[in-house]
């Protein structure tokens, strides 16, 4: 018999650090095949984010930069154009990306920066312990919002992927989710997606992944990928929300 | 389908259950196994059913599941 799924090349042999069930695991394979099936292991450097996925660079086995909370696309911006041969990719979080960091990933995809970017969005805080994000849905309960966000006084979530895609910047923008395995097998075509188009000079690509974080969701795994599809997929609705000619 | 089988590494196993949600000929059980992390396994209680479809292994979030496939006519 031979092994028709094994562990990609490009993740290292440690355990990830995360909880039972978070989707990051999955985020981290996708990404990984990726970079396996492109063969561009030997030229990639990715940049970890601050939160749960912080320890990254212990999982990929590539080139690895940390970066200071959201900055990973400056970071990512300068590597690449000391290293224009390389493939640059950043991974981060929506505390990181879509708080902090908004300013960084905003003008990154403006600049049109070959570079691509995983937008892990789980609408919360993991790491710090389940705080309010930017994305975290109206009514939703976190440690910051214990009766719901109220979006009178917070706003409502960040459609991160719609509002980039305005700009002329960038090459390929998506959303996927990882509640299911169908789902699982689209996001991946997105990542490769993302990352061929960064290997062909297109322009900045980002694909945001809807994920879990059944720790701070206060939910079992499997109830959380249910929350998830229930009630993220309507709010951030999936699909590809900028392909320009050539992306393939 | 294609004959095979998926191959757990039971100590990177979480004890999440996704992959018991997902199997189309249910054959993925949690276990009453412990291993050495702490966490209750999960295992396949019947090999010879599966259909190599994947899923199990596509939805672990912790790469646990390796899938052997046997070799097709057109393959051997």
């Amino acid at each position: 018999m031979k092994k028709v799924f094994e562990r990609p090349k490009s993740l290292t042999d440690v355990p990830f650090s995360y909880c039972p069930g978070c989707t990051h695991g999955i985020a981290h394979r996708l990404v990984a095949e990726v970079i396996d099936e492109l063969g561009i292991q030997e030229r990639t450097i990715g940049i970890a984010p601050v939160g749960c996925s912080v320890l990254c660079y212990d999982f990929f086995d590539v080139d690895m930069q940390e970066a200071a909370h959201g900055r990973a696309p400056a970071v990512a911006t300068g590597i690449k154009r000391v290293h224009p041969d390389s493939i640059v990719f950043s991974y981060q979080g929506d505390g990181d990306l879509a708080s902090i960091g908004t300013a960084e990933i905003v003008h990154a995809a403006n600049r049109g920066e070959k570079i691509t970017v995983i937008f892990i969005n789980n609408a919360i805080y993991g790491m710090t312990g389940g705080q309010m994000a930017p994305t975290t849905l109206p009514g939703q309960k976190t440690t910051t919002s214990p009766y719901g966000r109220d979006t009178e006084a917070c706003g409502y979530p960040i459609r991160i992927s719609e509002m980039l895609s305005t700009l002329d910047g960038p090459a390929y923008i998506a959303r996927a989710s990882l509640h299911d395995p169908q789902n699982i097998v689209k996001a991946k075509s997105a990542i490769r997606k993302a990352f061929q188009a960064q290997v062909d000079g297109l322009g900045f690509s980002l694909v945001e992944l809807l994920s879990t974080c059944p720790t701070n969701w206060g939910m079992t795994p499997v109830e959380s990928l249910k929350w998830l599809e229930d009630n993220m997929i309507p709010r951030y609705p999936l699909g590809e929300y900028k392909v320009i000619e050539g992306v393939k | 389908m294609a004959k095979g089988r998926p191959v757990f590494n039971e100590d990177r196993c979480k004890g999440c259950q996704l992959c018991t949600t997902v199997c189309p000929v249910d054959i993925v059980h949690m276990s009453e196994r412990i291993n050495s992390r702490g966490y209750y396994t999960a295992e396949v209680t019947d090999p010879d059913k599966c259909i190599t479809c994947m899923k199990c292994a596509r939805i672990c979030p912790d790469v646990v599941i390796e899938i052997l496939r046997e070799a097709t006519k057109e393959e051997k």
